[in-house]
């Protein structure tokens, strides 16, 4: 445990140390774990590439001939009939208009708190850490039905709900992503944050920093590898949301752009084509987001799993 | 144990630790997670449980009805027991399946051949997507008439209706839903086996020690703490499944699973919230055994330093 204490941080700063660690020593039994990791890659892979082929190709003919067939006619005409006849630019807004947000304020409140309980040495901390993180860990349909009376309770003026309520407006489904993640971004975030030398904060107190200078101007700017990590996962679950949309939003023009998916099966049920493209094109945002990002995601990743 | 020397020391020589503003952004900067969480989470939570012992359909009066709610879950509701079944077959595949192949590939890519990169991403792709999609994806491949699966077996003559056949759809979901946690659970690990020390590997095969013999009895022991969060990502993804067969069909006809249930009674036309509780407080007092197994763990880490 003190080992990885101390190591993890310094290969964050450092990607060229792994990537040296890497270079292939060569053994006849690497070939054996080439041909499985590549048979392993394209397995995985394979769905992709069928629904990304799929949606190239116009449903009679693979009505005709199968998904698994050659192609005679290729088009993007999918991606466009997808993209304009479902509405599904508004409805990628309905995603970022929860997610972006979402994610911000998560990692606002999870790192404070999580700055609190490992740098301020308060009581209580340790229960705090548990209160959040088993919160997490709840199932989300247990809290669904109290919630959904609470925020049909909840009056908000028309300028913040068309609906008048918390209930069938974003602010709703804002709020659990919120109350929900911020226990997973406390849990990695405390983790990391030990792994950070305490005397940096004890330095800046004796100078006479007060807390919000502590917090905000010494250790979140070191927390930047976990963060980025955090709110690489962090956009890829609220953008990918299923549930609370599906239960605390009933007005269809209000759905993020997940359930949308299930709107376009509605209208066109029998059209898996463009399903297909409407797949890939939902999908396209976190599979960028996670390419962009992904050396830091490991990195910052690395930092958090490996102190439990 | 740090934690703590320091904890003592700066009580007894610090002069005073915080002043007004520091209290102030303390106290509303700890102030409102602390109260969204215990609104959002922790009392719904208990309500929940309050409410799975009454008759409410959400516009009533709520009349309490004891026990009620939970004899009809275990006596007349064809569907629960399917759903317990599904829900620990889904927890068995993940946890005795999915886990140890995401462990073995990222043995595998830590090992340093060349590419891993590539087969990382590549194998970490399904994770990022969304399970909806998952579940689109799922049709594609073992739809009856057109899926792909049925043309690779060559048997279009007499298909096989993968997702329509209750008795084995919920098997191809499970092969879908350990498509995207075997990528998580590869990625956990990867970063776990980064932070091991390479001394220890090397000491150990100084010793003489074989690869698998170092793996088991070197390097998986210096993994508890990832091994504790995968034990618990995997139960929580089992109990938690819902969006794969919801996206399927609904999660009926095989796919039935305790989530799906909640959201139907509570959600569905029958409004039963009640009951819909009571299915969710069964789901509950599952998640807890495993959270609380969970946060002793924790526990014993933090004494120990």
């Amino acid at each position: 445990m003190t080992v990885t204490t101390r190591t993890a941080p310094v290969r964050a700063d450092a990607p060229a140390e792994p990537a040296q660690r890497k270079r292939p020593r060569v053994r006849p039994g690497r070939l054996g774990v080439h041909a499985f990791l590549m048979t392993v890659s394209l397995a995985f892979l394979a769905p992709l590439l069928l629904a990304v082929y799929a949606s190239l190709r116009p449903y009679e003919e693979t009505a005709e001939h199968g998904y698994f067939s050659l192609p005679r006619h290729l088009s993007f005409d999918y991606y466009k009939q997808a993209f304009s006849d479902s509405g599904m630019g508004k409805y990628f807004v309905n995603s970022l208009i929860i997610a972006v947000p979402g994610v911000l304020l998560t990692l606002f409140l999870a790192s404070f708190v999580a700055f609190a309980v490992t740098r301020l040495q308060m009581r209580g901390g340790l229960v705090l850490l548990m209160v959040f993180t088993a919160g997490n860990l709840l199932p989300q349909q247990v809290i669904v039905t109290p919630l959904y009376v609470l925020f049909n309770k909840i009056d908000l003026p028309y300028w913040m709900s068309d609906s008048m309520t918390m209930y069938d407006s974003y602010w709703a489904v804002l709020a659990v992503q919120v109350a929900f993640q911020v226990g997973f971004c406390v849990f990695v975030l405390a983790n990391f944050m030990r792994t950070l030398p305490m005397e940096i904060v004890e330095a800046a107190r004796v100078d006479g920093a007060g807390v919000w200078t502590q917090y905000w101007r010494i250790t979140v700017p070191l927390c930047r590898p976990a963060l980025a990590a955090l709110g690489t996962l962090q956009f890829t679950w609220m953008y990918n949301d299923f549930l609370w949309a599906l239960v605390f939003i009933s007005n269809g023009e209000k759905l993020p752009v997940t359930s949308a998916l299930n709107n376009l099966r509605g209208q066109f049920f029998t059209d898996y084509n463009l399903l297909a493209a409407g797949s890939v094109l939902v999908a396209l945002p976190t599979v960028l987001v996670f390419l962009l990002l992904q050396r830091h995601f490991i990195a910052g990743l690395t930092l958090g799993a490996s102190k439990g | 144990m740090p934690l703590k020397t320091a904890r003592r020391a700066g009580r007894r020589t610090g002069p005073r630790k915080f002043s007004n503003r520091d209290l102030a952004v303390i106290g509303v900067l700890l102030g409102i997670p602390i109260l969204i969480d215990l609104a959002l989470i922790w009392g719904p939570t208990l309500a929940s449980i309050g409410l799975s012992f009454t008759s409410w359909d959400g516009i009533g009066d709520i009349k309490w009805v004891g026990t009620d709610n939970y004899q009809a879950l275990f006596s007349d509701y064809p569907p629960f027991w399917p759903a317990v079944r599904n829900n620990v077959l889904w927890l068995a595949f993940l946890g005795l399946v999915a886990t140890p192949f995401g462990l073995l590939l990222a043995v595998l890519i830590d090992r340093g051949v060349r590419f891993s990169r590539v087969y990382q991403s590549t194998i970490y792709m399904p994770v990022v997507l969304s399970l909806a999609i998952v579940g689109f994806m799922a049709q594609l491949v073992f739809s009856r008439d057109q899926g792909a699966l049925n043309a690779v077996l060559g048997n279009e003559d007499n298909p096989v209706d993968w997702l329509g056949d209750p008795d084995l759809n919920i098997w191809m979901v499970l092969i879908a839903a350990a498509w995207r946690h075997t990528g998580y659970v590869m990625i956990l690990y990867l970063a776990g086996l980064k932070s091991v020390d390479a001394s220890l590997k090397e000491a150990a095969a100084i010793d003489g020690a074989g690869e698998v013999q170092t793996f088991f009895r070197i390097v998986l022991p210096t993994l508890r703490p990832v091994n504790v969060i995968v034990l618990v990502i995997t139960v929580i993804e089992a109990l938690r499944a819902f969006d794969i067969v919801y996206a399927i069909n609904h999660g009926r006809n095989g796919l039935e699973l305790l989530s799906v249930l909640v959201t139907d009674n509570i959600i569905g036309e029958a409004s039963r919230i009640g009951f819909g509780s009571a299915v969710a407080v069964v789901l509950l007092t599952v998640s807890l055994g495993f959270i609380v197994t969970y946060l002793v763990q924790e526990l014993r880490g933090e004494k120990k330093g």
